[in-house]
């Protein structure tokens, strides 16, 4: 046991248990809050990774810029405590909570036979900074970049279109 | 090197699909819209997770630009959904999806 893997350890057991208290609160708010604890807590494992520039993104737009529009929404409506929300096993959850776990120990035996056993890769060093991301991306990918400043344009369009009127108005194609 | 990383790779994927999992039970069983939007923003973490490390441990810088083109989406997407639920909220005042039922056969 070295001081990496017992930190790391931590971070993940810090990743489940934010993870299973943010799909197991009543007040939405609070969800939203342990999410943004988990996606820091993945942004640390990203540091680990080498995945400096990522990191960073993570925490500016995942943690940052979604999660605020996340509390605005759920404030903006005035959700309050779901009242709705009830924890008796209902056939439905029971057969959605058994196909999770199929799916869970299905993927974990998969990660357990086929995942090659190779250790951090020695590019990994100078791999995950803004330089080498930005050297790759405009080189490679300026093509999927400029895209994806159309999808970002189509979002922030689409957003306005569907918050601005209710939906009986906005069918009937004005 | 200085990169002699004693966590196996398969830690990783494991975490990842642990949380993959947490995602999937929260859309399957939770009837609050906004948290199971939440549910699925924590789904796509769990899988850009997984696309780090096999990038990190391949050497391919490839993995990291999806990782980026992955957030720019999720960006996009939850702007669109949060507006859809903010447009459902509107016509029905509530987000239960239990009583969501309008496109239902």
């Amino acid at each position: 046991m070295n001081l990496e893997l017992i930190i790391f350890l931590v971070l993940a057991v810090a990743a489940i248990v934010s993870a299973i208290l943010m799909i197991t609160r009543r007040n939405p708010v609070t969800s939203a809050l342990y999410l943004v604890f988990n996606f820091f807590v993945i942004a640390v494992l990203y540091l680990f990774l080498r995945a400096q520039f990522i990191a960073i993104i993570q925490i500016t737009v995942y943690a940052g810029a979604i999660m605020v529009l996340f509390l605005f929404v759920i404030m903006l409506l005035n959700l309050g405590e779901d009242k709705l929300m009830n924890w008796k096993l209902n056939s439905s959850k029971s057969i959605a909570s058994l196909m999770a776990i199929a799916l869970l120990i299905e993927i974990l035996y998969f990660v357990m036979y086929f995942t090659p056993s190779a250790g951090l890769s020695p590019k990994a060093d100078s791999m995950g900074t803004v330089e080498s991301i930005g050297k790759v991306l405009f080189n490679g990918y300026i093509f999927p970049f400029e895209i994806t400043s159309m999808l970002l344009l189509a979002a922030i369009v689409g957003a306005i279109m569907l918050a601005k009127k209710k939906f009986s108005e906005g069918t009937d194609g004005e | 090197m200085g990169n002699e990383t004693m966590i196996p790779l398969s830690y990783y994927i494991g975490l990842s699909a642990i949380l993959f999992t947490i995602g999937v039970v929260g859309v399957l069983t939770l009837r609050n819209a906004i948290v199971i939007f939440m549910s699925i923003e924590l789904m796509l973490n769990s899988v850009n997770l997984s696309l780090i490390a096999f990038s990190a441990y391949s050497g391919d810088p490839a993995g990291q630009i999806l990782v980026f083109f992955s957030i720019a989406v999720a960006a996009a997407e939850s702007a669109v959904g949060l507006a859809i639920i903010i447009a459902l909220f509107r016509n029905k005042l509530t987000v239960n999806i239990d009583e969501v039922n309008v496109l239902k056969w």
